[in-house]
Formats: C-alpha cells, structure tokens, sequence
C-alpha cells in the first residue's frame, strides 16, 4: 500500500486527538476512564492493603494518614477494597453492555432492515422485556439458575437488549433504502453484506452514547443488585455490598464506610456519562474536518 | 424601497473567518422583481438572510446598511424585527415541506401567521384563512383547511408557503429558490402565481435561484452574484445578450438550450471535438410489457402500466417525465433494485427479471448493468472514503487482486478526472461535482454495458453540470456504453440522448430521436412540458 487511503489509523488518532482538543470535558471523562481502567488492571498490585485481610485490633478507625478511606468492622483498609473492587465493577457492566450491544444490534438489525412480521414479533418481544422490572427478573434468573456473578450479568445484559434493539432498528431502517445502500447492492454486495458492512455502521455514533450512559446504568445496577444480596457476595470487595454493609454503621457515626465506595461508584458513573459525546465525535467521520 | 449598501457578513466557523458576502450594493424599487443568480456559495441566499436578520449563530453582518422604507434593518430591535418579518417583508424557502409545521393542519398554520400580525381575531380567522387558500388557487380551500402537510404535494404545499407569506399583505417578497424540487410544469404555475400575486398588491419581490432561464423570464432586473461578491446587473435582455463579466458569460454558456452542443456548454478554450462512437446496432436491452403495481392503502397503485422500448448497443435513450410518472420506478426494474410485476427484461437475450433480487448481486450479468445515482451525497456511504467507494464494486464484481485493484481505482480516477489527493476523503469534506465525479467513477468501474443515469446533474451547478455532462458524453465514447438517462430536463436530455421516451402516469405518451419529439411534439403533454420550460433560448438572440 504505497498512498495509504486504505489505513486509517494516523487520521484516526490525529482525530481523537482533535476532538478532545476542541472539549475538555470529554478530555477529563477519558483522563478519568484511564484511571479507573489502570485501577481494574493493576488494583491488587497497587493497593497498600490486602483487601480481604481483617485486623480487628484496628476496626472502624476514621480516615488517616494509614489508612486513608478508614478501615471497617472487621478492620480492613477501606481504600484498597475500593480500588481493588474497580476490576470487578467494572468487569459486570463492560460484560453486560457488550452482551446486550451485540444481541440488540443483531436483532435491531435484522428487524429494521427486512421488516414485516420478523418486525412485528421482535418489537412485541422486546416490549415484553422493557416492561419487566431489573430486580425481579434478576431474582427470577438467581433463583432459577443459582446466586452467580454471571447470572447478574445475563439479567443485565437482558434488560438492557431493548434499548440497543430499538436504536439500532430506527436507524438501520432510514437508511435500508439510502443510495449508498443500493449502490452497495450493485457493486455485488448480498444483503448481509450490505446491512452488515454498510449500513449498520453509520448507527454507530448515536449508539456510542447509549453505551457509554448504559454502562453507567449497568454499574448502578450490579451494585444495587449486590446491595439486596444478589450476584457479588461478601467478603469480595465490590462497591454495592461495601455501601450496604456500611450503610449499617452510618448511624453509629462510621460514616466512611458507605460513603466511600459510594463516591467511587458515582464517579464512575459520571465518567461514563461525560464519555457519551466524546465517543460519538471520535466514531463519526463526518467530525472530521 | 429597499436599498443595500456595502453589506458584508461574516461567518465564524473552526477554520476561521470566512466572508460570505462582501461588498453588495443593491435597491429594490416598488414593484419590481429583482433577480439574483449564482451557484452554490455564491452568498446570494446569505445576502437576504442578512436583511431578514436571521443569519445564522456564527454569522454577523460586519459592515453596510440595509434601509427598508426609511427603517434601518441592521440596527432595529429584536422585537421591531419580528413585526417586520411576515406583514412587511415575507419570505419563501426552498423546500415547501420543510418550511411547514408537519403536525399541524394547513390552515391553523395560516390562520397563526395572521394571529402574531392582528391581521385576523378568533373570529374572523377561518374566512380570512380560506379565501388565502383560494387566493393561491387551491382548489376546495374548505377542505384543503383541513389539511396537513404531507396530504398534500409540493406544488401544492408550495402554494400554502405563498399563502402564508402574502397572508399579511407584505410589501417585500422574498423567493429563495421557490420551485427547486418541484416538477417543471408545477414550476411554471407556482411561478405564474408569484407573478400574479405581486403584480395584484403591487408587491416588490427578490427571486434567488440558480436557474437563469426561470430569472430571465421572471424578473426585472438581475444581479448575479460569485464568491460573495456582485458580478454584473442589468435588464434580463440586455444581461443575457451583452453579458460583460466573464462570469456571467461563462454561466450563460453552461446553461443547456436549444441550439447548443454539448460541447458550447464549456469555456471556449477546454472545448475539445468529441470522439467518435462506436454503435453495432445489436439491441442490446429489450423491455417488454413491463408493469409494476404496489399493493396501496386504497387498493393497487399502478407504477408503470405495461411499456416498451428496444434499447440498441451505444445508443443512449432518455425517460422523461415529471415525478410519479413511472421512470425511476422503470428503471429501478431494469437496474435489478426492484422486481417487477409482470413482463421481460430480456438484457443480452436474457430475461433478466425472472432471476431473483437476492441472487442478482452476485449474478455475472451484476456488473454489466450499473447506475449512478441522482443524490451523490445520499449514494455514498458517508463511513467511507471516495477511495474505499470506488474499490467497492472491483472488489466484488471483479478478479482483480489487491494490488491491481488500487491501480484500477488511479485509472478511473484519471478518467473521471478526480485528482488523486481526493481519493482519501470522505464525502462530506468533498464538493457537490466531486462527489458526482466519485459516483461515476464507481459505476464505470466494472466496464458495464448499460449505465442508468438517474438524473445525475439534477443537484449540481450549472457549470458542473455542463463539465459532468462532457464528461458522460466523452465516457460514452470512450467505453462503448449505452446510456439509459432519467430525467426531468428537456434541454439535459436533448445534449446527451439520441433517442427519447415521454412518460405520464406509468404509460408511454410518445417516444422517438430527440429532434424530433422535442420539435414536433405530437401529444399535448410533451408540448406542455417544452413549453413550462424555462428557457434561455426565448430572450438570448
């Protein structure tokens, strides 16, 4: 390849470069995002403390040099179950977001481009899905399949397929009869090829928003989630159970315990929620000028 | 009435300033129609969206004076503005459909406007609103009251657009490209009616359009405008025959009519003699009682009602007619986009209907029956760059290898004459004749026998337009191809096409050479479509 116009990448990067430039916020959601992903890689090599490793001569001790989001009921440093819990947080969500983007792109897809009864039936279908509450079906999935992390992963991942199914159809559906489509078909493309290869793409940058406020929503969730006892179970650090199990001492004046990992569970969220237009600026060509 | 002086605007945008208009003196006297013509970002629409004030966010007037009637419209507030707009000045946009509220019934639309001006009270509304409609001569205006938006046509949506503008009895009109999109014989009524209307109230009115037949018979006096700067002014008589600018020449010259070759729409000095063509006179596509009908809300609609035509290797035939006439519903059949009802394609001695939709992409007759679109920005993918648009059908249509194949996408680049630089970017940072220089290169790309043009410079300048059609014309000749052309454009098609189909509600009105059905038309249609043309050839001597 000697001129280049089939690789990309140089443009690419130079693009994301340019369009975290031209917004600070979405600069500082991918500053954060590098951070929480550096705590999910390296968190139990990092941390000061064993999470798991109880002290109980040293319990409830408030913030400190030591310690310092404080230590817990059985003594543990507070600080190192926060970021250690970051891997598995954000495992859940990633895993759910990715399960549900793939399920509903294919079946939006398929609905929005050929129609007809398959439409019919699917939209029905998830209808059904959109009007079943998280927490019931996850308790309906633990109890018919076991009280595993994989199965708080399926619920989430379900409930979330609506969403995707529904944004990919419309926008797989204003573009089934665009002329680039036909031209596609007469440059020898099957109808796969053309949904697959040219149409289902240029969905791509209002999904990139869904995904990044989903997986702040699927972070929410798994918490929540653990919070009643689903899914994560103790001593796994893992924010949810850390804010439920703090919870109970908030009273008595340990208030570090809920609030910490609560904090952390909002910043990623909010991370997530900053992310959306930067992801979609970086995966539409037309941002570039 | 209204006068413009050294007007300049403005716009911010991420590369920087850019002066859209610069300099622009003009008057609009009482009563007169002022044309002004120029292509795309020529600043002409810029030009009476300053005086309207309502630029958009990045744009500010820098400098001049705009004085309607002793008010001066630069300075005056946002309030003064808005009792300007609608009862003084009134505007018309392009497109008819989008200039309408499409959830809320024609005539609340109009009895609205008369509302914010207290031209009408609760009461008095309706009749006032009804007797617009009739005004703009929409027929059962007490039904059409009722109507909305997309019930109705564009000519027809058109006309509520006029009858909201005028409801207020403005002294200035404003018609930004007012019949663009619609059919010529609707263009011609829609522009009789302006005419009318304002030659009734004594209105002034500005007529922006790109067409310099339609402003030669319309308006009274022309400016032309390039590059955000006024060219040229005159009387349309004097303009078109003594044109002094090389600018206003050149757009003359490139405006397709009568007399003219294909080749007289270019400069002199890039006209070359067009090549012989190569014609073995073997039919090459025979169309035989083709009928296409949908299954409609009202029982079936009939599409195309039983045609057909012989098509002869290296001729090239047109279709012509207005919209809903059946021809891109034809040729969508013959392209093998949609499956017909009942009757044969026969292409090469093959009846080519009968093989599936689906199996037809990957059909070996696929590459031999290519189109080009008539949106070159709706036809490319926009995730795609012009390089990975061309190579699109070699990669899937031909043997090529990898590395011939990027020799291949050079060559036709050089044929269409895309510089190569050009090849890495993607459609949105092209311009319009770029672009359809990008769809052509697509559609040779695989040596098709039969290229489908469906109004293929319908979007374009009429300078880009007279360079792409030199260029069809030269391909032609080049490739041995046999051109079936889609088009609404008389004077396009007389240019390019040696043989032509009339087409009117999916049936076949008249078909011959293209001299003589366009010199001695026989149906009564194809005389009305001659005449609703406008055209340059009437007032040029």
């Amino acid at each position: 390849m000697s001129m280049a116009p089939t690789t990309k990448s140089d443009g690419f990067f130079a693009h994301i470069f340019y369009v975290l430039r031209g917004n600070p916020i979405t600069a500082l959601a991918f500053i954060l995002l590098a951070f929480f992903i550096v705590c999910a890689l390296f968190g139990p090599l990092i941390v000061p403390y064993d999470p798991l490793a109880s002290n109980t001569s040293n319990a409830l001790k408030p913030p400190s040099s030591d310690h310092w989001f404080g230590t817990d009921n059985l003594g543990r440093d507070v600080f190192s179950r926060v970021i250690v819990a970051t891997r598995l947080d954000l495992l859940i969500s990633v895993s759910a977001v990715a399960l549900s983007f793939v399920i509903g792109s294919i079946l939006g897809s398929i609905a929005g481009y050929w129609g007809g009864w398959l439409d019919a039936i699917l939209n029905r279908l998830l209808d059904t899905i959109m009007a079943f509450p998280l927490f019931v079906l996850a308790m309906g999935i633990v109890a018919a399949l076991g009280n595993t992390i994989e199965n708080i992963v399926y619920a989430t991942a379900l409930i979330n397929i609506p969403f995707y199914a529904r944004l990919v159809r419309a926008e797989v559906n204003i573009r089934r009869d665009a002329g680039f489509a036909l031209a596609a078909k007469l440059a020898g493309n099957s109808d796969l090829r053309v949904l697959a290869v040219h149409i289902f793409p240029n969905a791509l940058p209002p999904m990139m928003v869904q995904i990044s406020l989903n997986l702040g929503w699927a972070i929410l969730n798994a918490a929540g989630l653990s919070f009643i006892g689903l899914g994560v179970r103790p001593p796994t650090p893992e924010w949810g159970i850390m804010v439920a199990e703090g919870a109970n001492f908030v009273i008595s004046g340990e208030w570090w315990l809920a609030l910490f990992p609560g904090l952390w569970l909002m910043l990623a969220v909010f991370t997530f929620n900053l992310l959306g237009d930067g992801l979609r600026d970086i995966v539409d060509p037309r941002k570039r000028t | 009435m209204l006068s413009i002086k050294d007007l300049a605007v403005d716009f911010q945008t991420r590369k920087g300033v850019v002066h859209a208009v610069r300099n622009v003196n003009l008057h609009v006297d009482k009563g007169e129609t002022l044309g002004i013509v120029g292509e795309s970002g020529s600043g002409k629409s810029v030009t009476s969206y300053a005086l309207m004030r309502i630029l958009d966010a990045g744009g500010t007037i820098t400098a001049g004076d705009i004085v309607y009637s002793g008010i001066d419209l630069r300075h005056s507030s946002a309030r003064d503005m808005r009792n300007i707009r609608g009862r003084e000045i009134s505007m018309i946009f392009q497109n008819p459909r989008a200039a309408l509220n499409p959830i809320r019934k024609v005539g609340h639309q109009l009895e609205d406007v008369l509302k914010t001006h207290s031209q009408a009270t609760r009461y008095d509304a309706r009749a006032k609103a009804i007797s617009m409609l009739e005004a703009v001569q929409i027929r059962n205006a007490e039904e059409r009251y009722h109507a909305y938006p997309f019930e109705l046509s564009g000519g027809m949506c058109q006309r509520i657009v006029i009858a909201i503008a005028l409801a207020c009895n403005p002294q200035l009109l404003i018609a930004d490209e007012p019949t663009t999109g619609l059919d010529i014989t609707t263009q011609k009524t829609v522009m009789d009616l302006i005419q009318s209307l304002s030659q009734e109230r004594q209105m002034s009115s500005i007529l922006i359009t790109h067409d310099l037949g339609l402003a030669a018979q319309y308006c009274d006096r022309i400016v032309v405008m390039k590059d955000g700067e006024l060219v040229e002014t005159g009387k349309p008589k004097s303009l078109f025959n003594n044109a002094q600018h090389a600018y206003t020449r050149k757009l003359i010259a490139a405006t397709p009519r009568k007399n003219a070759s294909i080749r007289d729409l270019l400069p002199v000095e890039e006209q070359q003699p067009l090549p012989e063509r190569s014609q073995s006179g073997e039919t090459l596509l025979r169309v035989n009682n083709l009928v296409k009908t949908y299954a409609g809300k009202n029982g079936p609609v009939h599409a195309v009602k039983g045609i057909s035509f012989d098509l002869k290797q290296g001729k090239s035939l047109a279709l012509v007619g207005e919209s809903g006439c059946g021809k891109s519903t034809t040729s969508s059949m013959i392209t093998r986009l949609l499956d017909c009802s009942s009757g044969e394609i026969i292409f090469n001695g093959q009846d080519i209907g009968k093989i599936k939709l689906r199996d037809f992409a990957q059909h070996e007759m696929r590459k031999d029956i290519q189109m080009v679109f008539q949106d070159a920005t709706d036809s490319l993918n926009p995730r795609h760059s012009a390089f990975q648009s061309i190579l699109e059908p070699i990669k899937h249509l031909t043997d090529l290898r990898s590395a011939k194949r990027q020799d291949r996408v050079y060559e036709l680049a050089d044929l269409v004459g895309l510089p190569h630089s050009l090849l890495t970017r993607f459609p949105h940072q092209l311009s319009g004749g770029q672009k359809a220089r990008v769809g052509i290169a697509r559609a040779i790309a695989v040596n098709p026998q039969l290229l489908i043009l469906d109004e293929p410079t319908a979007a374009l300048d009429v300078s880009i337009q007279a360079i792409v059609l030199n260029l069809l014309a030269d391909l032609r000749a080049k490739l041995g191809m046999t051109y079936l052309f889609v088009s609404h454009d008389l004077h396009v098609v007389r240019l390019l096409c040696d043989d032509v189909i009339v087409m009117k509600d999916g049936e076949i009105v008249e078909m011959g050479p293209v001299e003589e059905v366009m010199d001695q038309p026989k149906s009564e249609y194809t005389q009305s479509l001659l005449d609703a043309a406008p055209s340059l050839s009437k007032i040029v001597e």
